[in-house]
């Protein structure tokens, strides 16, 4: 319910909505010392600013090198990315971009159907004992480090793809795509479980009163309730899936041209940044500083979504707040 | 029965108990609901009342843990035979809730419709003239015919409570179960609920509950009066209010506790 | 009974049909990851466990694979988690703490707050470039144990910070206000009440921060990790590989034989990762059973 009507159902809303008071917070701390430890205390909280501006000047001013020596226009306009070659070196951004898009593409048809009809089965089906037990066990699917999904995405299911798939590459887009998206469903489920627990009990009755079953009360009533919950949550997932780095780096492989399919190799952003990483490349180069816009493009794609998704989140929270 | 002029029950409950876990709530109710009329089941908090109306619609055994036993009927047909599916009794059997509770994410229009689009069973029915009519039996049409699509959040609580009322009758149901309607409203939004009852008992039955004892002598015809899980006193609300039976009753319309 | 029930209570077939299909397909969604899970860990057991022996874990790397163990890269992950350890979970307490129990109404609250939401979603190679930029070059640290663990600190800087928010929230009110009214100052309060009562949450953020950070590849590449060393650190400004670099080194080469030592470093990695985590999921247990 929004806050207006909120406000003129005033017996029921008054008293549940605010947090509560602590009047003492207001008070100043008396002692030196005391001042000094709040500022202490401050100062640490302060971190978190710090390494925010941090990330966007060193992103700023690496990246700032590679952009003297090309051009806005040629990084968002070519079409090949080469910048390592020592001769026909291009600066295209899109075969990563296109590349990084694709397996999150991939990673999200995985992850939002699986997550999302595994948080309505927790939420509106399971019994509460199998819900405890299963919700810790899918938790452990996002406990397991990137570099295990990777060697698992490389040695198990790529292989057991190519089985079905005989023209899949060794290294391809699709086979880390869907083990980013398994990786990725434990965070889409528990999320959007969160947020359809959110619907208040006197909706689903609403919905049982008139003569609804269930699964229109589900999908017509308790999901479009949870909507921008849900809506955070997959944003959420998809800028966890452009910024996976070392499932993809060890089973996409590398590539510099445009490439839409799947089935071949694809770099990444993410992939590609771990790769020259790795080499010994001097720094000031241009290699060394390309890696800086690719990592500014990748930074600032993430921080979009997870603007969007903070907001979202809020808006349910403001919303569910009767 | 001494009353005069009781029409034909149209729904009964013969020994019906009802149960949170181990506790229970209703201890054997006996009780013949006259159709088209308003009747009003009156109590202290804790007496079982609410529990008693969502029995009356299977809605008691959505509750975790709640359990039910003896027989309710719906123009004598069992309503807890296992054949009965308790979805399509509440086709028939409607409620309207303490809290409104409009769906956030719809629109007027599209509460007013929901349960007919929840249910499929809009079928040849042309939605303009199901909403305009179930509002204007809600006394809501003229307040809301110019905004229909804008959510039915955004509305006040007494509006809200009459959208919901408006939900309700879209699906044309014969029985209105109604939870204490108006413990959220305020006067003014309770004197419109209170004036919709009277017009809505010429086409339906309707059962309220509530904590008012003004509220009950005002808009029914019939008062049951409910004590710890059971039924102490059911009569014309006129004789009932002014020359109560028991002992219990009459403490309690005369405010002795309660 | 049942012979006099009119038509329109009758349980319908229609819709029933739907709603069974429906849950089972629900049933699998929930299954399926798992089935994968079991899956992926039964065949790194398989593939891995009869690689490891005493040798495997006390030997440094070699160019024979069957001869090379993982001693450099154990001893390098143990220096990072304890460096990160050391350095974030202080900072993150105090942060926590201020934002929960002193500037809770401050407008820097607000931001900070959106900054650790913010944070909490940056990923982590974007941590890895931070370090890079910041430690291994401004702050001309090198390619050194330091610098990879301040680099793991600041990433789990947000996780730490939240836990700790979260447990220093489930201490009741009540409880401030006694010592308070005591004559305790803020400071005696927070120090001898609320972190005492709140210790076995932190103590679990703590923990699942640990996980992670043990667990990070992609940062470490950035930040000074070196994929081939054959000595353990011997100091914070030691070169270092770390055990996830160590598996990733041996994933990226062509021999079948360096897979197999990919998967046994794997089955040791995850057994210290299931001993941490049953450690965070003992405290939670025994955290959550306390009612105050």
């Amino acid at each position: 319910m929004d806050a207006s009507a909120a406000t003129s159902v005033e017996p029921v809303a008054s008293g549940a909505t605010s947090k509560p008071q602590r009047p003492w917070l207001r008070q100043r701390s008396g002692s030196v010392g005391e001042r000094a430890i709040e500022l202490g205390l401050a100062a640490c909280s302060l971190v978190s600013i710090v390494v925010t501006i941090g990330i966007v000047v060193v992103l700023l001013y690496e990246a700032s090198g590679f952009f003297a020596h090309v051009s806005l226009g040629e990084f968002l306009g070519d079409t090949m990315w080469t910048p390592t070659f020592t001769d026909n070196q291009h600066f295209g951004v899109w075969p990563l971009v296109v590349g990084t898009l694709m397996t999150a593409t991939i990673a999200m048809s995985v992850a939002l159907p699986f997550g999302l009809l595994a948080a309505i089965y927790l939420s509106e089906y399971a019994a509460p004992r199998t819900r405890r037990m299963l919700k810790p066990a899918l938790e452990l699917l996002a406990g397991v480090p990137t570099i295990v999904y990777g060697f698992f995405a490389l040695t198990v299911v790529t292989p057991f793809l190519q089985g079905w798939l005989p023209e899949l590459g060794g290294f391809n887009a699709l086979s880390p795509g869907i083990v980013m998206g398994i990786m990725i469903i434990p965070m889409v489920s528990s999320l959007s479980e969160d947020a359809i627990y959110a619907v208040p009990d006197s909706i689903r009755e609403a919905a049982y009163g008139l003569g609804a079953s269930k699964l229109p009360t589900i999908f017509r009533v308790i999901v479009p309730s949870a909507w921008s919950g849900i809506a955070a949550a997959m944003t959420l997932a998809v800028s966890r899936a452009i910024g996976e780095t070392m499932i993809v780096a060890i089973a996409a492989g590398q590539s510099n041209t445009l490439s839409f399919d799947p089935r071949g190799q694809t770099e990444t952003m993410t992939a590609y940044i771990v790769r020259i990483a790795q080499g010994d490349l001097p720094t000031g180069s241009i290699g060394y500083q390309s890696i800086f816009a690719v990592g500014l493009v990748l930074f600032v794609m993430t921080l979009t979504m997870n603007l969007v998704s903070y907001r979202l989140s809020r808006k349910l929270r403001a919303r569910n707040r009767t | 029965m001494r009353d005069t002029d009781v029409p034909a029950a149209k729904m009964s409950t013969r020994g019906l108990q009802a149960w949170f876990g181990k506790q229970q709530v209703l201890k054997g109710i006996d009780l013949d609901i006259s159709a088209r009329r308003v009747t009003a089941i009156i109590g202290p908090s804790g007496c079982g009342k609410s529990t008693f109306i969502r029995c009356l619609n299977r809605m008691h055994e959505l509750i975790p843990g709640a359990g039910s036993s003896g027989t309710v009927t719906l123009d004598d047909a069992n309503v807890y035979d296992p054949a009965v599916d308790p979805v399509m009794l509440r086709r028939r059997v409607g409620m309207v809730f303490q809290k409104p509770n409009p769906f956030p994410s719809m629109s007027i229009r599209d509460n007013v419709l929901a349960g007919l689009k929840l249910t499929k069973s809009l079928n040849k029915r042309r939605p303009a003239e199901v909403v305009e009519k179930a509002l204007r039996q809600a006394a809501l049409w003229d307040e809301v015919k110019d905004k229909l699509d804008k959510p039915g959040t955004s509305l006040s609580g007494g509006q809200q409570q009459r959208l919901c009322i408006a939900r309700t009758l879209a699906v044309e149901p014969e029985v209105v179960l109604m939870d204490e309607p108006c413990s959220a409203l305020d006067p003014i939004a309770t004197a419109r609920i209170e004036d919709l009852l009277h017009t809505l008992r010429d086409d339906y039955t309707i059962i309220i509950v509530t904590h008012n004892l003004q509220q009950a002598t005002r808009v029914s015809q019939r008062t049951a009066f409910f004590l710890t899980g059971e039924c102490v006193e059911y009569a014309d609300t006129d004789r009932l209010f002014t020359s109560p039976g028991d002992r219990r009753t009459e403490d309690y319309i005369t405010g002795k506790f309660g | 009974m049942s012979a006099k029930l009119p038509s329109s209570l009758l349980r319908r077939r229609d819709g029933v049909v739907a709603e069974i299909a429906f849950v089972w397909l629900a049933r699998f969604a929930v299954f399926a990851p798992l089935i994968v899970l079991g899956w992926l860990l039964g065949g790194l057991a398989i593939d891995g466990l009869g690689r490891i022996d005493w040798a495997f874990i006390t030997e440094l790397p070699s160019r024979k694979a069957e001869r090379a163990g993982i001693w450099p890269a154990l001893m390098g992950s143990l220096w990072l988690i304890t460096l990160t350890a050391a350095i974030a979970l202080p900072v993150g307490v105090a942060a926590a703490i201020y934002l929960e129990e002193y500037g809770r109404q401050s407008r820097i609250a607000g931001v900070v707050e959106v900054a650790i939401a913010n944070l909490a979603g940056v990923p982590s190679i974007i941590y890895g470039m931070l370090g890079l930029g910041l430690f291994v070059r401004f702050a001309g640290l090198g390619k050194s144990v330091i610098a990879g663990a301040l680099t793991l600190a600041i990433l789990v800087l947000p996780i730490i910070i939240m836990s700790t928010r979260e447990a220093l929230r489930t201490v009741r009110d009540s409880l401030r206000e006694a010592a308070l009214g005591l004559g305790a100052t803020r400071w005696q309060m927070v120090r001898q009440v609320i972190v005492p009562m709140a210790l076995p949450g932190i103590l679990t953020g703590a923990i699942l921060a640990v996980s992670r950070a043990i667990g990070e590849t992609a940062p470490l590449v950035l930040a000074g990790a070196v994929a081939y060393i054959s000595f353990a650190p011997d100091g914070i400004d030691a070169p270092y590989t770390a055990l996830p670099m160590q598996i990733y080194d041996w994933t990226s080469r062509p021999q079948k034989a360096f897979l197999v030592n990919a998967a046994a470093a794997i089955v040791v990695l995850t057994v210290v990762l299931l001993l941490l985590n049953s450690v965070a999921i003992w405290l939670r247990n025994r955290y959550q059973k306390r009612a105050y």
